[in-house]
């Protein structure tokens, strides 16, 4: 049902802030399109891979060139490009349940790989596997073979944190691939001899960086939170989880974000929106991606209301930080090992509950929401068990909504909207029966 | 007296309900039209105000003393005639309706015969409706206007020669929309005094005091000190934000003022169906509705009206009288419609092709229930399809093999659940 609505935004009219990290990471992004752009001249050699556990040190020390496909993915679905690429790709005969991202990236691929700086992303040559917990991603790059024939693959198999951790046999069962097969690969396609030292070096430089991150998330337990870490968090991780950790670049990056973030401490200030400064009334945790091809629709129908993710675990699908894990120069592999493992999506279900029940009381929110996307089995399977669980064990309201990463006929503004003033009246009546 | 007002405008009708300072119901108002949502809210609450007048009328001569078996029968009557005179007027709309609907569309050669044919329906109509009206049959509660008419409308042409007939169906087809889409104001005592005279003979006056007790309650102010919005079309009333609440949290508080033992509510209406977990106070404390497909909802039960041409109303008694269910795969309406029919080439009875939908109907309420956290006692279940005996049937009968002995509610009220919540909340509200 079509229905329109008074509280529609119009997207044009809505003036944009831009914060100074922000413009930080957009130069830095925009130089990075402008060498893939220049491979040819270069000679630098491209390796398409994947953001969950991604080994971006180990691609960097040998001055080779990310591609992350699902990263492009996003972009087109927040350039509104996403719903002809998908398109496409149903055409060359993917199903409709097929994951949207694949989908999209294919359906790019097929016409002309033109990335989101309005630049050709150059052809792979190696395609790097790095996390297996998504069974899409192996079936990602088979197809990513067909279509750039005969491009090489490095597969390093994940084990999943079944029992609950990661465990000394699992650290050295990556090792020791990382050391048989991903290194000599990258060693093959680059031409240049793995550098110890150089990825020391860079892991000193992702440790800072990641500290400083930790910082810029814990902040949003101050009351009122001066970030948004769920609309304003999937910035904050674009340059540790794609192509800058390990660099310089990337920690003078966090370094002006958290000052920022401490200014708004400081003046009392909650997080940006697109349309300024947003007045806190609601602070929520939240399970899952966003949705990107209406991305700013979505995120209005919270900052107008006041409402603001204080935590969320998609920010967490590059890795997880805040419980103490940092890239380390002095086990450079084992602590990529550890990365690897230790992504979000590869954590049991119980952990994920204890994670979400953790963030719930340290960030003092007052609900959680589940957006459960119809694409990703490896987030929304289990969400209803999660869900169930953290209402029994705390007494907290959650709401459930449904949507897709980038497919547009998965999104329902009115069913969303829907679902949500329900959610929020269910807070309001929590809130005003707790007062009284 | 201070009133407050609730109003659910749902997909296929629209509801309101007025309650007292205490809370109690005094008027319950619903309408069918698929108009734009405000005239259907002015229609609902019209309809409202008209059944606490009378409500007020039987209070106030009760509490006069004027109290008597009699006068309570009388009241009721007048009640009745006044419904009457009130399909009446819709009635005449059509009437007049149909014939500029002849004027403009028909050829000019049989005008007269579709008119002719017309006053004959229509006056054959009005004397069979208006003693069934008065004779107790029909009930307002559950039918509107246009089921009401079309039903003795079909039944009156269907022996006509074929193009006859399908004129006449199309012409009426074309008509009914904006009778039914029109508000219809009436004057209260007037209308009061006229259905009066149908019911009763006043020659010695022992109507006096109740005459007096029409003009008191006619004149009474019943603008509602505050009002709640809510259901599936509450965004486009003209309602200021305050006054508009999600029809989640007023069928869960609608429920819990029936019964406060209430833990779990499923509510299917036209096109959503609800699972709501209440706590101990009537806040909702979960929930999962249906949103990417209507096919467990009250819409399916109509489509699969439509394909075998009887009235929503019909099905769930046929299906009672089953043998067994058909075994219905499809998950979607429309896929189901075309079960429905294969099924029936097949030889297979109508009754067990029923009573297979309604299970499949009720199956799917049941999967959003096991989402939303399944069944605690006590369970309650609301909407327009609650009034379904087929579907109250295999309700009870999934809950028991799900999830043990609870208690089931299901009130008379129930498709007014949401409309009463919202009354409640308006009343209830600190902000």
């Amino acid at each position: 049902m079509n229905t329109t609505f008074k509280s529609m935004p119009n997207q044009a009219s809505l003036q944009v802030q831009k914060e100074n990290s922000m413009v930080k990471q957009k130069q830095m992004l925009s130089q990075h399109f402008m060498e893939l752009s220049q491979v040819k001249e270069t000679g630098k050699k491209v390796v398409y891979t994947f953001v969950p556990g991604n080994l971006i040190e180990l691609i960097l020390s040998f001055d080779m060139l990310p591609v992350y496909p699902e990263i492009n993915a996003l972009q087109s679905g927040m350039r509104k490009k996403s719903r002809d690429y998908i398109r496409s790709a149903e055409d060359a005969g993917y199903s409709e349940d097929v994951c949207a991202y694949v989908k999209c990236d294919i359906g790019m691929m097929l016409s002309g790989n033109i990335g989101p700086t309005g630049q050709q992303l150059p052809s792979p040559d190696l395609l790097l596997l790095s996390y297996t917990g998504c069974f899409v991603f192996m079936k990602w790059f088979e197809n990513l073979q067909r279509l750039y024939n005969g491009v090489p693959i490095a597969m390093l198999h994940i084990p999943y944190q079944v029992n609950g951790g990661i465990e000394s046999n699992m650290v050295e069962y990556v090792k020791n691939q990382l050391k048989t097969e991903v290194i000599p690969k990258l060693e093959q396609v680059s031409g240049k001899k793995f550098d110890a030292t150089r990825l020391r070096q860079m892991m000193n430089l992702s440790s800072n960086a990641e500290d400083l991150m930790v910082k810029v998330f814990e902040s949003a337990k101050h009351t009122p939170s001066p970030i948004d870490a769920y609309f304003g968090g999937v910035y904050y991780v674009g340059p540790i989880f794609t192509a800058f950790r390990g660099t310089d670049g990337c920690v003078d990056y966090y370094q002006e974000l958290l000052s920022e973030v401490e200014e708004r401490i400081d003046a009392g200030q909650g997080p940006i929106s697109p349309e300024g400064a947003i007045d806190e009334k609601y602070r929520l945790v939240v399970e899952g991606p966003p949705n990107w091809t209406h991305f700013r629709e979505f995120w209005k129908i919270f900052y107008d209301l006041g409402a603001v993710f204080v935590a969320s675990s998609y920010t967490r699908v590059g890795g997880v930080y805040d419980e103490g894990f940092r890239h380390s120069a002095q086990d450079p592999l084992g602590s990529l090992a550890k990365y690897c493992m230790g992504c979000y999506t590869n954590l049991s279900l119980p952990m994920r509950i204890d994670m979400l029940a953790r963030l719930l009381k340290e960030y003092k929110a007052d609900g959680l929401l589940i957006n459960s996307i119809k694409s990703c089995n490896s987030f929304s399977a289990g969400q209803l068990v999660i869900m169930r669980e953290l209402e029994n064990r705390l007494g907290i309201p959650v709401g459930f909504i449904e949507s897709d990463l980038v497919d547009p006929r998965y999104y329902s503004y009115s069913n969303i909207k829907n679902r949500l003033d329900s959610f929020f009246q269910m807070l309001d009546q929590r809130k005003m029966f707790a007062v009284t | 007296m201070k009133l407050y007002l609730g109003i659910d405008l749902g997909s296929t009708t629209s509801k309101a309900i007025i309650v007292d300072e205490k809370g109690t119901i005094i008027g319950r108002g619903i309408t069918n039209t698929r108009a734009n949502y405000e005239t259907a809210a002015e229609i609902a609450r019209m309809e409202a105000e008209y059944n606490s007048r009378f409500s007020l009328l039987l209070h106030s001569i009760n509490k006069v003393g004027g109290s008597s078996d009699e006068l309570h029968s009388i009241i009721n009557q007048v009640e009745v005639a006044f419904q009457y005179l009130q399909f009446h007027k819709r009635y005449q709309i059509l009437h007049d309706n149909m014939r500029t609907t002849v004027e403009e569309k028909q050829r000019r050669q049989i005008k007269h015969i579709l008119n002719d044919e017309l006053d004959k329906v229509f006056k054959k109509i009005e004397t069979d409706i208006r003693s069934e009206f008065l004779a107790g049959t029909v009930s307002t509660s559950t039918q509107f206007f246009r089921d009401i008419f079309s039903a003795h409308y079909m039944h009156e042409i269907e022996s006509l020669e074929q193009s006859l007939f399908d004129d006449l169906v199309s012409i009426y087809e074309v008509s009914i929309l904006s009778v039914e889409n029109q508000v219809v104001s009436f004057d209260f005592s007037e209308l009061v005094m006229n259905a009066v005279d149908l019911v009763v003979d006043n020659k010695n006056g022992k109507l006096d005091k109740f005459k007096s007790g029409v003009d008191a309650v006619a004149s009474l102010d019943l603008a509602p000190a505050d009002y709640i919005g809510t259901g599936y079309g509450r965004q486009l009333l003209p309602f200021e934000e305050k006054h508009i609440k999600s029809e989640i949290l007023c069928h869960a508080f609608g429920a819990h003022n029936f019964f406060p033992k209430t833990r779990t509510v499923l509510d299917i209406g036209g096109q959503d169906t609800k699972a709501i977990q209440v706590d101990g106070h009537g806040l909702v404390t979960s929930f999962q509705m249906n949103d990417r497909c209507a096919a467990g909802c009250g819409r399916y039960l109509g489509y699969i009206a439509d394909e075998l041409s009887l009235s929503v109303s019909e099905l769930g008694p046929m299906a009672l009288e089953c043998d067994y269910e058909t075994n219905i795969c499809s998950t979607c309406t429309v896929f189901a419609g075309a079960e429905l029919r294969e099924n029936l080439n097949l030889g297979e009875k109508r009754e067990n092709i029923l009573a297979g939908l309604h299970k499949a109907i009720v199956m799917r309420a049941f999967s959003l229930l096991a989402r939303s956290g399944g069944v605690r006692n006590e369970f309650t279940f609301t909407g327009g399809v609650a009034r379904n005996p087929a579907v109250v049937k295999y309700v009870s009968q999934m809950v028991k093999e799900n999830y043990g002995d609870l208690t089931i509610n299901i009130h008379p009220d129930s498709i007014f659940m949401g409309a009463l919540g919202a009354a409640l909340l308006s009343k209830n509200r600190r902000d």
